[in-house]
């Protein structure tokens, strides 16, 4: 449906290009609905069709040397923080460079809870899944590790747990032989709070991430992307990502 | 004087009573440690049965509805049944869940990803409790 509205440019290759275009207007499909609020969902009402949860971050305030939205979201999450190529990792800060001008940027990269997301729409089993308000969660109950989800990400969002864990959050559960990425918080999210990223960038000052319902218009997301041009990585892709960047 | 009757009928309870405290002992049952609570979410006889039908059915709709009633959630559980030893449900061969499923020689993978403890000092979800004491079912 983002279609017509996507700005083409056809180099596939040239990921994290810049395709600000009308691509914003796109992002919250369906019925646009007033005056109803995701908040205070009861915790017996399920996630809602009429809530699309999504992220916009300021690549120009996010600072360098700066790292609370990574070590918040391993606290949160109850990953180990390292980050070696066999390390859970649920956002990476990113340092970019245009070759051509020398622009620099920080982007902190996480999975973009994509509309139309391929890791769900390669999974044998029905475990890599889109919530109603969004959401792009592993079922861990039913993932057979098979990685294809990892494969078929165009943003490299997965990891996979290669050893057993011990410790883990209560409320995130994880372990050795399933796939893994950004949940949004979901734990949180469904109790009202913002993501463990979000909180710890606000509070050290930054305000690079902003969290909050697409599909609400009075919302403070959907109010900055209304007014700014916002980018959706990969745009060519049509995948109509839930995570959208301004400043690059 | 009690009758004959009587005398056999309590010498059969007795037996009876004994033969259930000791089946168990002699299969190398440890008693599963008390909860916290005064009674489960549901009868006792019923969570033997039942506790994974619950837990499947409760999880699926956690996961894929983001519903987090606590009545029949796992973290409910292992809230209540943790031990005062280990601190744990699945820690220790006495521990709650370790002791009923060695003795029944079922092997479970949940504690695989769930922890077996309780977040030590989590923050009370104001919602979720006021639901879990009006006893939501769910
Ligand atoms: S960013 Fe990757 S993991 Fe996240 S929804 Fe899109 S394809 Fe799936
Ligand atoms: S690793 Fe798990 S979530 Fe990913 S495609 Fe395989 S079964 Fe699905």
């Amino acid at each position: 449906m983002s279609e017509q509205n996507r700005t083409e440019n056809t180099d596939r290759r040239d990921f994290l290009k810049v395709s600000a275009g009308m691509a914003g207007l796109a992002v919250a499909p369906g019925v646009l609905l007033y005056g109803i609020s995701a908040h205070g969902r009861a915790p017996d009402e399920p996630a809602s069709a009429k809530v699309r949860w999504g992220m916009l971050i300021d690549t120009s305030k996010c600072a360098d040397g700066c790292d609370e939205c990574t070590t918040a979201c391993a606290s949160e999450n109850g990953l180990s923080g390292a980050t070696g190529p066999q390390d859970s990792q649920w956002i990476r800060k990113m340092h970019i460079k245009n070759l051509q001008t020398g622009a620099e940027h920080n982007v902190p990269m996480l999975c973009q809870h994509c509309e139309n997301p391929p890791c769900v729409d390669v999974c044998p089993t029905g475990a890599s899944m889109k919530r109603a308000d969004g959401i792009v969660l592993v079922d861990r109950h039913i993932c057979i590790g098979c990685r294809y989800c990892m494969m078929a990400c165009p943003y490299k969002a997965r990891s996979f747990v290669h050893e057993p864990l011990a410790e883990q959050n209560p409320e995130v559960p994880r372990g050795k032989g399933c796939v893994e990425s950004c949940t949004f918080c979901v734990q949180r999210v469904d109790r009202d709070e913002t993501p463990a990223c979000v909180e710890a960038c606000n509070k050290d000052g930054h305000m690079a991430i902003q969290f909050g319902d697409l599909n609400d218009p009075d919302s403070a997301i959907a109010k900055a992307m209304k007014a700014y041009a916002t980018t959706e990585v990969r745009a060519d892709l049509g995948l109509n990502t839930g995570v959208r960047y301004q400043g690059i | 004087m009690a009758s004959l009757r009587d005398k056999l009928r309590a010498l059969a309870l007795i037996g009876a009573l004994a033969g259930l405290a000791m089946a168990p002992a002699m299969a190398g049952q440890a008693t599963p440690a008390k909860g916290k609570g005064d009674k489960c979410v549901e009868d006792t006889d019923y969570m033997r049965r039942n506790h994974m039908e619950l837990l499947k059915h409760h999880r699926d709709k956690t996961m894929h509805q983001g519903i987090r009633t606590t009545r029949h959630s796992l973290k409910g559980c292992v809230e209540c049944h943790a031990s005062a030893k280990t601190g744990s449900v699945a820690a220790s061969k006495d521990d709650f869940c370790a002791a009923c499923h060695a003795y029944a020689a079922v092997k479970v993978d949940c504690w695989d990803c769930h922890a077996t403890k309780p977040k030590a000092a989590q923050a009370a979800v104001p919602g979720l409790s006021a639901l879990q004491s009006g006893g939501q079912t769910q």
